[in-house]
């Protein structure tokens, strides 16, 4: 039997170690080995109480209460250990001057009632609403609204305050001490001139971009190297589509309209026009169409079919005197 | 350009500040969560293991696929939920052929991960399976009695690394002051053989002895397995030093309205509210008080209560 002294005791952690305790050979049965570890443990456990129960307690209402030291295993934490806080440009400056920080009353003196109000909130001191004169200085511009000046002084001010406010938590996010509820987050570029606003790109579009990057390879981004975490693509390798074997030749055979595809982009690739003669025809029939019911309205209310304007406004200003152009332009023939 | 995000509730705030790294730290909490696959045993295994830790941890019931701790791409799942949930320990029950019945006990430093050890289980007993006097069942929360017995705990480089994971898994929150009545619990690893622990969850009964500590006696209750180390990854030497490093003692609080003076020594203050002397309940029950009541109560009833007015009448006088 070895002497207690000998077992490790953490009593922070309430933990006892024997490390002399050696199995000579496997205990022959289950029962006979939780039997031993029972009553190992029994040991150990007996030794830590022995050391606890004599530390000095005090009687509190549900028991007698100890105080533990603190544990001796030292285990690793969980977070970093949080960084100093840099200090501020103000700090900095008051520190090199000297300048010390001075408690300020929440309750002052207004000297134009003759009350005591707040300094800040609700009907405090010298709110730019209640200032009923001010007095004109000699460095005043005369035709200059001083209460006017008085407000936007405030607010440059205050702009003044929130971008210097936004630089130290800049610096202080640096070096890694940001305050836990603070968050620096990008704001959105404002839309300038002839930017278009940038479309928020979807999940599936995000999703989808590996792979269509993936149709630039031969293999099909097979052999692509992935990130880690990054899922396998959802189609592996070329897509081809192969057509059925057999299926009849009529309108909707697959065959058919493969080839017409193939034919029609061959003709398109080799032909020089730009002009798509179908849809030019199409969109001037509709055009004259519209101008002709336009022209059947308008008809019934005008009265002399002289003073009708021409047809291509644009071109050339009507004039009503000059007949010459009226009748060039071959408007309406009477 | 950049905005400043700050949140507009006061609980969404304070729960950010419960999160934020500090010099000491909170209570760390246990992710219990499966793979693709688990064998009734394993889940059997996790359900126990949550119902020990049941405070602090958090049991995620949903098969994850791609989560493989010990493979260089599949730990990015887990280092997400552990930021979610604030869990800096996690528990990972899989089964496969290959690996029957497995058990990835891990730990995260900045919710990137520390260190991993891999067991299996084997000869597993649930609670529901050892009888014993239910009056004896620990509580949740208490802390436990921890015993490791044998000396493959100090030489076996593997079961050094289990040693230190158990304790930290389920030894609870650091406490300066306990409760000796409140001792209920006690878990026992051995090191059976350089490779297998026996580990178990006993409930203590304290028995009266002649002295001032009691005897201990060690009833099995709880979940007993045998669990065979497999495969396990230490942390890197700068991590472990980065992850071990303490802070310095912290400078004590001031205390307040407590001043030191060099003619009268250490002056409290103390602060007194108003005494409002009309509204104060007077200790003994007065004569004088006992009548206002019932004067009062005659009033209410005042045209039924003829004669006892009389006889006030006859006492006020008197």
């Amino acid at each position: 039997m070895e002497a207690p002294k000998q077992f490790q005791i953490d009593l922070g952690n309430l933990m006892a170690f024997d490390s002399h305790h050696l199995f000579p050979s496997l205990p022959s049965s289950r029962e006979e080995l939780v039997k031993e570890c029972l009553q190992k443990g029994t040991e150990l456990v007996q030794a830590i109480a022995d050391t606890l129960f004599n530390l000095s307690s005090t009687e509190d209402l549900d028991g007698p209460l100890v105080k533990l030291p603190p544990p001796t295993t030292k285990l690793p934490r969980s977070k970093h250990l949080p960084k100093p806080k840099p200090p501020t440009k103000w700090e900095e400056f008051a520190k090199k001057r000297g300048i010390k920080n001075r408690k300020k009353d929440k309750i002052v003196y207004d000297e134009q009632t003759g009350t005591w109000k707040r300094r800040h909130g609700y009907d405090r001191v010298d709110d730019d609403n209640d200032v009923p004169i001010i007095e004109a200085k000699m460095t005043d511009v005369p035709g200059e609204d001083p209460f006017a000046k008085r407000q936007a002084d405030k607010k440059k001010r205050v702009e003044k305050q929130e971008k210097n406010r936004f630089q130290n938590l800049k610096e202080a996010s640096k070096v890694g001490a940001l305050p836990s509820h603070v968050q620096l987050a990008a704001r959105a570029l404002p839309i300038t001139g002839t930017q278009a606003a940038p479309k928020k790109v979807s999940k599936e579009e995000l999703g989808s971009v590996a792979g269509m990057a993936a149709t630039a390879t031969a293999s099909g981004g097979k052999f692509d190297k992935k990130l880690p975490g990054e899922k396998p693509a959802r189609r592996e390798g070329k897509f081809r589509k192969f057509l059925p074997v057999a299926e009849g030749s009529g309108m909707g055979s697959q065959e058919r309209l493969q080839t017409q595809e193939v034919l029609n982009k061959l003709i398109s690739k080799n032909s020089h026009e730009i002009l798509n003669v179908n849809k030019a025809v199409n969109m001037y029939n509709g055009k004259k169409e519209k101008k002709w019911r336009n022209q059947q309205g308008k008809s019934s209310l005008s009265t002399s079919s002289k003073l009708k304007p021409n047809k291509k406004p644009l071109k050339k200003p009507f004039k009503k005197g000059s007949s010459n152009k009226g009748s060039s332009k071959g408007g309406k023939s009477t | 350009m950049m905005n400043i995000k700050t949140p507009k509730k006061g609980r969404v705030r304070r729960e950010l500040e419960k999160r934020a790294p500090k010099l000491v730290e909170n209570g760390k909490k246990t992710l219990i969560l499966q793979g693709i696959k688990t064998s009734s045993v394993l889940n059997a295994v996790l359900t126990q293991i949550y119902h020990l830790k049941r405070d602090s941890a958090v049991r995620y019931t949903r098969k994850n696929e791609n989560i493989r701790p010990f493979e260089s791409g599949g730990e990015t799942s887990l280092e997400f939920f552990s930021l979610k949930t604030d869990c800096s320990l996690f528990v990972f029950g899989s089964h496969s052929k290959k690996r029957p019945d497995n058990l990835i006990m891990g730990r995260t430093y900045d919710h990137h991960i520390y260190d991993l050890v891999e067991v299996g289980v084997e000869n597993f007993k649930t609670t529901e399976s050892f009888t014993y006097d239910r009056k004896l069942a620990p509580k949740v929360g208490s802390k436990p009695f921890f015993a490791f017995i044998g000396e493959g705990f100090e030489s076996v480089e593997e079961l050094k690394h289990l040693k230190e994971v158990l304790l930290d898994l389920f030894r609870g929150e650091v406490v300066e002051n306990l409760n000796l009545a409140g001792l209920d619990r006690a878990y026992i690893c051995t090191a059976v053989s350089s490779n297998r622990v026996y580990f178990t969850h006993c409930a203590l009964r304290l028995k009266k002895s002649g002295k001032i500590v009691p005897r201990m006696e060690l009833v099995e209750v709880g979940p007993s397995m045998d669990l065979v180390v497999r495969r396990h990854r230490l942390p890197n030497d700068d991590l472990r030093k980065e992850a071990m490093k303490t802070a310095r003692e912290q400078p004590k609080k001031k205390v307040k309205n407590v001043s030191e003076d060099a003619v009268q020594g250490k002056i409290g203050k103390i602060y007194i509210p108003d005494q409002q002397v009309g509204d104060m309940a007077l200790p003994n029950k007065a004569k004088g008080v006992k009548r206002e009541r019932r004067e009062a109560k005659n009033k209410k009833g005042a045209n039924e209560h003829i004669s006892k007015k009389l006889k006030e009448d006859s006492n006020n006088a008197g």
